[in-house]
């Protein structure tokens, strides 16, 4: 069997992995090395081929291979290895060494100092949902059908009714608009919009589709390929209300009905996950409960924007390289972080106060939209930190920071929560 | 005529509509900020949109190859773009950056490669 031992070992080369890789190297650390399963570097952003990256860390407007490309041009002059085509299999936290194979080498072992997980998510599929009725062709994800376009060539269908108001799917209804198909619907479950307000903007009102809002597919009809879905109103429970169904002719439909983290790799290292984000549950330099493995972007909680899965991954891959280093941070206190009303999760979930003082950011999501909030983050009844909102949806994503010099006021629990809603 | 839009300027997102007749705009209504005003008189007047699509690439490792329109073009030229794209074929090799289409439709727009 092949053997090679790194300092850092980064699974998957999406933005995650890139920006992870960049840092170790930065840190001093002589030997990195990315391992993916594809073809090539960029992860997802290789189909993303759509404008609406990099806003934030380069203040420019990028599609999603650009945004990329400004990472992996870095990943040759700084001497990260890269093993592509390999697909990593099991992790064995024991003896730090994890074995993946390829087609030149068969099984690798590959030991690592420290470890990174950056297998990015994929998409739920029709199954996760259960709708009932045939099982014809012309049921897609939306993201396999982005690649099947955007890197293929291979158009999927021509009337589509699109399944979840995702930014997925609405990225690929302007997509298809634009290749000449016809997008009869956007249908939503919830009674509001999952995605950004940019996308419903530029990719469904600038070509007059249909969004339902509150509605869901009942019924798939068709032999071989998809002929009709059957639409309905639901009521406060998420339930079709009988007498509000109506059918649409169309040829495919796309499922944009969201992502799950790729954790089986986590669970094979015996990694401890937060049963919300469904990712690994780490602490503030992106440690996850297993020693010298760490987490970032996708495979640690669904992101909106890639800008911040870099930030994000950017500590992750400073610290794991740190760690391989041989430097230490010994906790004098660990807080939980709870979330309070009114928000689903928070990441990172717990913090370690050491001598290492930084600004520490906290991204969470709110369960429900509101107007005009106050947001808080308080520890023994103390408030830490206040933000104002204009407003807040569970569709975007929010950030607030803990200033260095507020980490000594931390007990053993700080609390996030929508603090004052003024309507 | 009245036209409503929601404006992309901050998160608020305000539903903004604009009264007019022909070209001229009689009454704006909706904004919470003065910087509503402008993002709707452009959205009403000449709305702009970057394009990204794909076109057809020969002996390059896929069959289809990504661009984009170097700036916004206006909105009522994007089919007609996509048209002359759409005829478009470009050989390997294929550089980031690489001009595909010039000037498409006298817009003063290029077209470019975003992948390498
Ligand atoms: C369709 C779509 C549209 C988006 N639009 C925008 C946008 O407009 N603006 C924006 O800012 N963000 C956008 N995003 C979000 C952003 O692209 C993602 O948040 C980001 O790409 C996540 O990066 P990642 O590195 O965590 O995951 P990924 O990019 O998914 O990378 C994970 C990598 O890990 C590899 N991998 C997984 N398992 C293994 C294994 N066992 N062995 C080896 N390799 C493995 C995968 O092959 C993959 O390459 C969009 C996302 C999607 C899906
Ligand atoms: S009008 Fe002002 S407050 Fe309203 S969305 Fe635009 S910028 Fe924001």
């Amino acid at each position: 069997m092949f053997e090679t031992n790194y300092d850092v070992v980064i699974i998957g080369a999406g933005p995650a992995g890139l920006a992870a890789a960049i840092e170790a190297k930065k840190v001093g650390t002589q030997k990195v090395l990315i391992v993916e399963r594809d073809h090539a570097l960029g992860g997802i952003l290789q189909q993303c081929i759509h404008p609406g990256f990099g806003l934030h860390i380069f203040n420019e407007e990028l599609t999603g291979p650009e945004y990329a490309y400004r990472f992996i041009g870095q990943i040759k002059p700084l001497g990260i290895d890269v093993l592509l085509n390999t697909m990593v299999l099991d992790i064995h936290s024991d003896d730090k060494r994890l074995y993946a194979v390829n087609r030149e080498r068969g099984v690798c072992n590959i030991g690592y100092k420290s470890l990174v997980l950056a297998m990015g998510c994929r998409e739920r599929t029709r199954g996760a949902i259960a709708i009932p009725g045939t099982r014809p062709a012309g049921i897609f994800t939306a993201g396999t059908a982005q690649r099947y376009i955007n890197m293929q060539g291979y158009m999927v269908g021509r009337e589509f009714v699109i399944l979840g108001s995702g930014d997925i799917g609405m990225i690929m209804a302007r997509r298809l608009t634009l290749e000449g198909a016809k997008v009869k619907a956007v249908v939503e479950i919830m009674p509001y919009l999952t995605g950004l307000t940019r996308n419903k903007v530029q990719c469904l009102d600038d070509f007059d589709i249909p969004l339902f809002l509150k509605h869901t597919i009942t019924d798939i009809k068709g032999k071989n390929r998809v002929e009709k879905v059957t639409v309905a109103q639901v009521d406060d429970n998420l339930c079709p209300i009988k007498g509000t169904e109506w059918d649409i002719d169309c040829d495919t439909l796309l499922l944009s009905v969201g992502l799950i983290p790729e954790n089986e790799l986590s669970k094979k290292a015996q990694v401890k996950l937060d049963p919300i984000t469904l990712g690994p549950i780490v602490k503030q330099r992106m440690e996850t409960s297993i020693k010298n493995i760490y987490a970032c972007g996708n495979v640690l909680h669904v992101n909106d924007l890639a800008d911040n899965v870099t930030v994000e991954s950017q500590i992750a891959g400073m610290y794991a390289g740190l760690n391989a280093l041989g430097k230490e941070f010994k906790p004098r206190k660990v807080t939980e972080c709870i979330p309070g009303e009114y928000i689903r999760y928070i990441v990172p979930q717990k913090l370690e106060v050491t001598e290492d003082r930084q600004d520490i950011s906290l991204y969470f999501r709110v369960k429900e939209p509101a107007r005009n909030v106050t947001l808080e983050i308080s520890s023994k009844g103390e408030t830490i930190a206040r933000a104002r909102r204009q407003k807040i949806n569970p569709g975007e994503m929010e950030k607030m920071k803990i200033k260095a010099d507020a980490i000594d006021k931390l007990g053993d629990e700080l609390i996030v929560s929508v603090a004052e809603v003024k309507s | 005529m009245q036209k409503t839009f929601t404006c992309l300027i901050c998160p608020v997102g305000c539903e903004i509509t604009v009264t007019a007749t022909g070209d001229t705009i009689e009454r704006i209504e909706g904004h919470e900020c003065k910087r509503g005003i402008p993002y709707v008189t452009d959205e009403f007047l000449n709305p702009k949109r970057i394009l990204t699509t794909t076109v057809k690439a020969d002996g390059a490792q896929f069959p289809v190859v990504s661009v984009r329109s170097d700036k916004p073009l206006p909105k009522n030229k994007i089919f007609d773009c996509m048209e002359v794209l759409k005829k478009t074929r470009i050989k390997a090799p294929i550089t980031m950056g690489q001009v595909v289409v010039e000037d498409i439709l006298d817009t003063g727009v290029n077209i470019i490669v975003t992948r390498c």
